[in-house]
């Protein structure tokens, strides 16, 4: 029996290994090609949005994959982190070192789009299913509608706001423009880089990994399994749901500080009712509650696009092949059997190398 | 002072009075049973004594506490367990994970303890992992630990719903038709198991069953529950005899 826990124990922090291992040696393989000038321009430049996807795609396959609720608004969380995060660069960055104003830009994303999932969170998760769905697209949009229609400065005698037009914030001649409605933020200091995003990749893994290995994770887990079931064995829904809901869009605003600071303009657009609905390809074509698929399939989708750039017509539809591939490979049963065999074929077969040289 | 007491428990969907006029006492670490044809409103007494339904009238007391309209949740906490007439696990998560899920209150630690892989985490989570396959043991289910729940036979299911709900460390345990869907040598085998489990943990049980020899044989008082109301109440042998039940199980006046 000891053994029997002390070997599935094994197995989720081989599981575990294997994830962490992956990202790792991506970051290796491409420090060393970088350095080897093997990169292209186009691809180097891809290397911080796969970074902000893959936190993306981790922190909603813990809404859609985990909690089991239908989340189309994640976009908005982004949006909101990047612009406060941004916000708080352009504004600290100028006083502060950099090691000091980074991580007050992270805190703040991560803060502000935290509290947007608790305000968005109580009262859209007493929806379930399709309602949950329509409510948090509808978040996503209005985040997006307000960002666009904000005019934000400071100059000496203080902040100044307006929701109608630049003129009508009322700023002196020598003020600061933070916020220009529509134009965004422009004129950022951009400061992520690929070490960054990779650290905020492997931090987002090893928080979502270890919560869901949890109590916290299974009362989680339980909720989307049965919930009338975890109700009666005294889990408080509210409570975890909307836990689930926040870390989920506190990574999310994570993720659009990184985003945003890798770009000299940011504007609310960008984060759209599409890139919501691409991540969600990402979570589910990569697997729903598999971390590990997130992190692939998000890769992937977002490199593919710039790689195909070359075949100009057929890119779109070699990216829908790839898509449906990925659907089979990931979904169907026979497939997944067949990848057990294999799987088992391989371990076996190491296994008789292994002793075969024991012997000898 | 009993356990619980359910006193002129009733309630109405819209027009129809579905149970009224309920009344049970139970005392601690006895067998109770709960039977009557179908529709006759076992299930609905089931769903307000775990707050699933909100009573329309009446108290329920247990322990001294009244708990009459509680969430599931509080009900939970406060000392009640229970089973589904259909099975409802975890069925993603495997047998172990889901007595844990159980054993969410017992064992508490916070969520960032969780995330920090703090002591406390191992700490607890061996205890919990301990005190899981003792109750897996119990049902014969330490080997399946690992198993998903939904790999498990039918029989099994049921049996770990038994674990999981004890694992909430009840004060009461409610069974909605424990031996459904079971052969007879199962059954006598969960017969076994429940007295087993009632000695060993000192808890009250109360089982919806339709099985007679299993009610007959393991329940020490019966209600004969017909059209919401009660209409008889004894050990096994007062209620067989009882005119009014046969008129209900037969049909007749």
């Amino acid at each position: 029996m000891a053994f029997s826990r002390l070997k599935t124990m094994r197995k989720t922090t081989r599981s575990n290994i294997v994830t962490f291992g992956i990202v790792i040696l991506f970051y290796l393989v491409v420090q060393l090609l970088s350095a080897g000038g093997l990169l292209s321009n186009s691809f180097e430049g891809q290397l911080i949005p796969i970074c902000a996807y893959v936190v993306m795609a981790v922190s909603l396959n813990l809404t859609v994959g985990f909690l089991g609720e239908l989340s189309l608004g994640h976009a908005g969380f982004m949006s909101v982190g990047a612009f406060a995060g941004v916000l708080v660069w352009t504004v600290a960055g100028k006083s502060l070192p950099v090691f000091a104003a980074l991580p007050l830009a992270f805190l703040a994303g991560g803060v502000a789009a935290g509290l947007f999932g608790v305000i968005v969170g109580v009262p859209v998760l007493r929806l379930s299913g399709d309602y949950l769905a329509i409510v948090t697209l509808a978040f996503g949009e209005i985040i997006k509608n307000i960002i666009n229609a904000c005019y934000l400065g400071y100059d000496s005698t203080g902040l100044h706001f307006s929701l109608q037009d630049q003129s009508s914030m009322g700023l002196d001649p020598d003020g600061t423009v933070l916020i220009n409605g529509a134009m965004g933020i422009t004129r950022i200091q951009r400061v992520s880089n690929f070490t960054i995003g990779i650290l905020l990749v492997l931090a987002t893994v090893a928080v979502v990994l270890n919560l869901i290995r949890s109590r916290t994770g299974r009362a989680i887990t339980a909720i989307r399994d049965n919930e009338i079931a975890a109700q009666s064995a005294g889990i408080n829904l509210t409570r975890y749901k909307l836990t689930a809901f926040v870390v989920s869009a506190v990574f999310a605003g994570l993720a659009g500080v990184l985003y945003g600071l890798n770009f000299s303009s940011l504007t609310a657009s960008r984060f759209d009712y599409n890139t919501s609905i691409q991540i969600l390809v990402f979570v589910v074509l990569g697997g729903m509650g598999s971390v590990r698929g997130s992190i692939i399939a998000a890769a992937l989708l977002t490199v593919l696009p710039e790689m195909l750039r070359g075949l100009n017509d057929y890119r779109m539809l070699i990216y829908a092949i790839v898509l449906i591939a990925m659907m089979i490979f990931n979904q169907s049963p026979q497939i997944a059997a067949w990848r057990k065999r294999l799987v088992e074929k391989v371990r076996t077969g190491l296994g008789k190398s292994k002793k075969t040289k024991e012997v000898a | 002072m009993a356990l619980l007491e359910v006193s002129n428990l009733g309630i109405a969907f819209g027009g129809l009075q579905a149970v009224a006029q309920f009344d049970l006492t139970i005392e601690k670490g006895h067998l109770y049973g709960l039977i009557g044809p179908n529709g006759a409103g076992k299930t609905t007494v089931f769903n307000m004594l775990t707050g699933m339904y909100r009573p329309t009238e009446g108290n329920i007391v247990l322990d001294g506490k009244d708990i009459t309209g509680k969430s599931p949740e509080l009900i939970n906490k406060a000392g009640i367990a229970r089973t589904f007439q259909n099975i409802r696990l975890f069925n993603e998560m495997t047998v172990l994970d889901n007595v844990k899920v159980g054993m969410h209150n017992q064992v508490p630690y916070g969520m960032w303890t969780g995330i920090l892989r703090l002591p406390a985490y191992w700490e607890k989570e061996h205890e919990m992992d301990r005190q899981a396959h003792k109750l897996l043991k119990i049902f014969d289910l330490d080997g399946e630990a690992e198993l998903k729940a939904s790999q498990l036979p039918y029989g099994k299911q049921r049996k770990l719903e038994i674990a999981r709900a004890l694992a909430t460390n009840p004060k009461l345990l409610l069974l909605d038709e424990p031996a459904a869907g079971m052969n007879p040598n199962e059954t006598a085998e969960l017969m076994q198991t429940v007295r087993q489990v009632r000695d060993q943990f000192g808890i009250a049980v109360l089982l919806i069953e339709h099985d007679m020899n299993f009610v007959m044989g393991i329940c020490e008082e019966i209600t004969v529950l017909d059209y919401g109301r009660v209409i008889a109440r004894g050990d096994g042998k007062a209620i067989r005899n009882n005119p009014k039940v046969i008129a209900a199980y037969l049909g007749g006046d």
